[in-house]
């Protein structure tokens, strides 16, 4: 597995990373975890001349709570994700799904930040950080915030600029009442359906739901029909398999991979995955 | 009166002494070769499944600055050997089979056509291999596609498109019947007077052997001696030396081949690939070394697939479970090309298909088919889990239709006395095939699961059992078993060193099996050394005189049994030293625990180590005391010939539930019954077992190659191609019976592939036993979820 040949940059400051980024345009490609993007060049399939590394960046590692939001520093690896106390006890749906990403080794490298900026179609944290809102927090010549529906444009695209680096990523604190349940591909690990779910409660019923959803379609989004359908309703069984079965019509361009199953089955098992993270952000 | 042995050693768990080494990285395997000077092979190969090649041009490469020289088909055509298979006689003829074999030329880089995804059709060698890989993407060709051949049963019929236009028709052999002409007449009877008939259409999907590390081989050349050493990893070093100095050609006593640390094998190494042609011919050629290490796709493509087997199944019987007569037509989609043993793999279907069972009559048609695809060859098992699932479905389809329990149908038909001769033309050694299936029942409390069953089943659950009562063919030789050139013995070495240390070399070529352990263990106890001073040593031309490798669960069987042998000519030895030395004759003194004693006064003694000192200083009590009888030194070696294969058999049983909505299957409880014979290490044969079952078990549920329609391979690489993770299986009770073989002097078996040939049936089973209440009575493996939820709602949500 060799690679093309590419420059390699170590910048020691968030403005020298955005210098370099700017110097090189569209031939440069930020490098945090590289779990996606070191195949890639492996395989051949993305050659980037320049690779920008952001490991002296400390400032982009770590987890604050401020102004009633946590902020995640966008290195943060899924593993520190899945084991930091403020995530465990603050906003445990984003230690839910990093839980759930790849093997061991792919959570000790693999960062939060690399996971929505790859925006890969089946990725897990991307549907929790649609779940919970997120708010992304932009460095290029200027400063920027950008929802993260906002963020994620298509498969593997998203609204970054060439010269931007994704710095931070905030969420609101959030109840106990969330769940991420996954169907993982055999092979992968990826999500063949993902979906995480964050409901608001009043005693036996749902206040509002946020459901992000990956692995189905184009890129991961929110099921509006279905949380719409949640609102003001108490959970039981019955309402939560009606509302989960709502989701074929958030679905918009179906994931085509026959090799793991038909685009009906998938959609299917949207449903029985929405149905079984509500059940489980219930239960708490 | 002579003193056994009491065995210490043997039969203990005791940790592997190869462990530390793999643990710690500090295992060499053959990447891990670096010579100075040293070039780097890349190859191109062909992403069309079928095409002839109109033009290949690598001017633009050979001009890269680090490239040291590239070739086309054309540059090599005529000036190194192809790539051999192994089976086929000097009549033209399939060896064992005796009828006409289709061997098409495999070059070692594709002249005129490409016929499968992964064929080589050029190769660059350079300084580096990035220089290497970037001089890849500058190689032009032109291809023309011709009509790809796939599906096993329409290549065979008139009219199909053809891969080798030569033969006439796709078709690599033909077996119109067999075990024997007389087969076919019994056979047709028993079916005209059975009360009950069935018939069923098996499919063993081709799966990745997928060894940890990749194929790897470096040579170098040394012309002042005109001396080849090459490395690579392989299961057969001395054979892979012996074909290599004819394909090449080189003398081969003028070729050193080293097999170091091998990370897995299960049979996709015991070969000679293309690759391993072409770097001893490229170091010989270029007067420098060379390395070629293979990528995971690479290794996804080009290196041997295993199964790929489809099965028509006949069986009649009567109403009260009795199996009466099997017909068996078979087809083996071989591939585009023929790497070693790829023809001979169905071969162990047909003489195990009625497994441990005693139908009155057997026949069987074969086709070995030539498709668009990489070769199918021995991939752990190699041929005996196809040769499972007929018998083992057969039991269960007879317990459906006559209403009794599978287990009581295996218990009515196991062949029971032994030698027993079932009527394939086989003679099993040994077996007590109840006892294995009463102690796995025994486990599971299977009257008591069944309940539950009935339970699960009234709530509407999907709760399944399966068993599979599994007879396997191990220990390879005798020799008149192989194919030509090749001997199914093996052979060992023992050297008492003169401080007393003890040497083994084995022909045998462990990759993951242990004997570096289990060898040591067995010397011990012979001997009375502590373990710690033995050391087994393997896999070196130079250093072990022949030996055949390690394949087919044959390294305790054949390789213990030449082991065997050495160590009593070496004891037998140092009682004759012994006794000059205790001024006596060697029948008077015993061998005991690592001394030899005089009978008549033990305590008048010497030690192994005094006793080698002796043979190898040799000097005596003087000048006219040297014995005349007794040549210096403490070394013997030994070939052993077994006198038949050996069976190993056992009952695995799965329990596993279904869920409904997603057609996931959770396993819930996995026990295997294996009985290998003797057992010289526990720890070892239960790691065999579970890895087996992790194979076994991962074709039913998930593993499986997929070619698309034109032939490309859609599962090339580890994010579509699930390989078994811990996390996917669930936990594995393993038990044991013990019978022993008499065809070795250890009475082992062989476990390396018995878990994958009880598993996977087993795991067929319990799907299919799931599934019964929906009236499903079969499923093509895998069983991937989107599959088992499209049976389950065959008209959608």
């Amino acid at each position: 597995m060799f690679p093309e040949k590419f420059e390699y940059h170590v910048p020691g400051s968030l403005q020298e990373a955005t210098q370099l980024l700017g110097r090189y345009g569209d031939e440069a490609k930020v490098i945090t975890g590289g779990m996606s993007l070191i195949p890639l060049m492996k395989f051949r399939l993305a050659a980037p001349q320049h690779l920008v590394d952001l490991r002296k960046l400390s400032d982009l590692v770590g987890v604050k709570e401020a102004g009633g939001k946590l902020v995640i520093g966008a290195r943060t690896t899924y593993d520190e994700l899945s084991r930091n106390k403020t995530v465990a006890d603050k906003c445990r749906l984003l230690a839910q799904a990093a839980a759930a990403v790849g093997d061991v080794q792919v959570r000790n490298r693999g960062t939060l930040g690399g996971a929505l900026v790859h925006a890969d179609p089946a990725a897990d944290l991307p549907a929790a950080a649609l779940a919970l809102d997120a708010e992304l927090t932009l460095q290029g010549k200027k400063s920027r915030t950008v929802k993260v529906a906002d963020f994620i444009v298509d498969s593997l695209s998203t609204s970054i600029a060439p010269d931007e680096v994704l710095v931070s990523i905030s969420v609101p604190l959030s109840g106990k009442h969330t769940a991420y349940a996954k169907l993982a591909q055999q092979a992968s690990g990826f999500a063949l359906v993902g979906v995480a779910v964050a409901l608001e409660m009043d005693g036996k019923t749902c206040k509002s739901a946020r459901i992000g959803v990956t692995g189905v379609a184009a890129k991961a989004f929110r099921a509006t029909s279905v949380e719409k359908a949640l609102a003001g309703k108490a959970l039981d069984a019955a309402n939560i398999k009606a509302a989960a079965e709502k989701i074929g019509a958030d679905i918009k361009h179906p994931m085509e991979d026959p090799l793991n199953g038909s685009v009906a089955y998938r959609t299917q098992m949207a449903k029985v995955y929405t149905a079984r993270a509500i059940q489980q952000a219930l239960a708490g | 009166m002579a003193m056994a042995t009491p065995n210490k050693m043997i039969g203990q768990k005791i940790k592997r002494k190869e462990d530390p080494r793999f643990i710690t990285g500090k295992g060499k395997y053959t990447d891990d070769v670096k010579l100075p000077g040293m070039l780097h092979l890349a190859l191109l190969r062909s992403d069309r499944a079928h095409a002839r090649i109109k033009r290949v041009d690598v001017s633009k490469a050979r001009k890269l600055p680090g490239v040291v020289a590239a070739y086309t088909g054309k540059d090599l055509a005529g000036k190194v050997g192809g790539v051999p298979c192994g089976v086929q006689n000097a009549e033209g003829n399939h060896y064992s089979a005796g009828v006409k074999l289709n061997v098409p030329p495999y070059p070692v880089v594709a002249i005129d056509k490409v016929n499968f995804v992964g064929q080589i059709y050029a190769a660059v060698v350079a300084t580096d291999p990035y220089i290497a890989h970037d001089a890849l993407d500058l190689i032009e060709a032109d291809f023309q596609d011709q009509p790809v051949v796939l599906d096993v049963e329409k290549a065979i019929q008139p009219g199909s498109p053809l891969i080798h236009e030569q033969f006439g028709s796709n078709i690599a052999f033909h077996i119109p019947g067999g075990p024997t002409p007389e087969a076919k007449a019994a056979v047709d009877k028993l079916f005209a007077e059975a009360q009950l008939k069935a018939s069923f259409r098996f499919d063993n999907q081709r799966l990745i052997p997928m060894a940890m590390e990749p194929r790897a081989t470096v040579a170098e050349y040394d012309p002042g001696r005109d001396q080849l050493t090459v490395w690579s990893s392989t299961q057969i070093p001395h054979l892979a030396r012996t074909v290599l100095s004819m394909v090449l050609p080189h003398p081969e006593g003028q070729i050193r081949f080293i097999a170091p640390d091998v990370g897995g094998g299960f049979g996709s190494k015991l070969n000679l690939y293309a690759e391993e042609i072409l770097v001893p011919y490229l170091a010989k050629t270029l007067e420098r070394p060379v390395k070629y290490t293979g990528k995971r796709r690479e290794d996804f493509a080009a290196t041997i697939h295993g199964r790929g087997q489809v099965q028509h199944v006949d069986i009649a019987f009567n109403k009260d479970g009795t199996w009466l007569a099997l017909k068996l037509r078979f087809f083996s989609d071989l591939g585009a090309q023929m790497q070693l043993l790829t023809p001979s793999i169905g071969g162990f279907t047909a003489v195990m298909a009625t497994g441990c069972y005693a139908p009155k009559a057997f026949w069987f048609e074969q086709y070995g088919v030539f498709t668009n695809k990489m070769a199918t060859d021995a991939y752990r098992g190699a041929g005996r889990p196809e040769a499972t699932m007929i018998a083992e479905k057969a039991m269960d389809v007879i317990a459906r239709e006559t209403g009794l329990d599978p287990a009581d149908v295996r218990r009515k038909n196991f062949l029971r006395s032994f030698p027993a001769t079932p009527p394939t033309g086989l003679v099993y050694d040994s077996g007590d095939y109840s006892k294995a299936l009463d102690l796995a029942l025994e486990t599971v409390n299977y009257k008591q699961l069944r309940l539950q069953q009935k339970q699960a089943r009234s709530e509407g659950r999907l709760m399944g059992i399966g068993l599979c009562s599994y007879v396997e063919l191990c220990g390879v030789g005798p020799s008149w078993l192989a194919p030509p050139g090749v001997g199914f013995w093996d052979v060992s070495t023992v050297k008492v060193e003169p401080t007393g240390m003890v040497t083994v070399l084995t022909g045998i070529s462990p990759h993951g099996q242990g004997e570096e352990t289990t060898f040591a263990q067995i010397t011990a106890d012979e001997l009375g050394v502590p373990m710690d001073n033995v050391r087994v040593l393997h896999s070196d031309t130079m250093a072990v005189p022949y030996g055949n490798g390690t394949y087919g669960s044959r390294g305790m069987a054949v390789g213990g049994g030449a082991l065997s042998m050495s160590l009593g000519k070496v004891k037998e030895k140092a009682k004759k030293i012994a006794a000059h030395m205790l001024d006596t004759q060697p029948e008077n003194v015993d061998y005991v625990n690592g001394e030899v004693l005089a009978k008549a006064d033990p305590s008048r003694k010497v030690t192994l180590g005094q006793i080698a000192m002796m043979a190898y200083d040799f000097s005596w009590k003087g000048p006219g005391t040297t014995p005349t009888d007794i040549e210096p030194g403490l070394e013997e070696t030994s070939r052993f010939e077994p006198s038949n294969l050996t069976f190993p058999f056992g009952t695995h049983i799965c329990v596993l539930e279904i869920d409904k909505e997603t057609g996931q299957i959770h396993i819930q409880r996995f026990v295997a019954v294996d009985d290998c014979g003797t057992i010289i290490n526990p720890l070892i044969v239960d790691g065999q077992v579970h890895g087996g079952i992790a194979q076994g078990m991962a074709q039913t549920l998930f593993e499986g190659v997929v070619y698309d329609e034109n032939g490309q391979l859609l599962t090339g690489e580890l994010t579509e191609y699930a390989v078994p993770k811990a996390s996917m299986l669930g936990h594995f009770e393993t038990l044991h019976t013990t019978t022993p073989t008499p065809v070795n002097p250890l009475g082992a078996k062989g476990i390396g592939e018995a878990g994958t040939i009880g598993a996977t049936a087993a795991v067929f089973n319990a799907v299919m036993d799931a599934l019964a209440p929906l009236g499903i009575k079969h499923l093509d493996m895998p069983f991937k979820p989107d599959k088992i939820w499209n049976a389950i709602h065959p008209r959608g949500a």
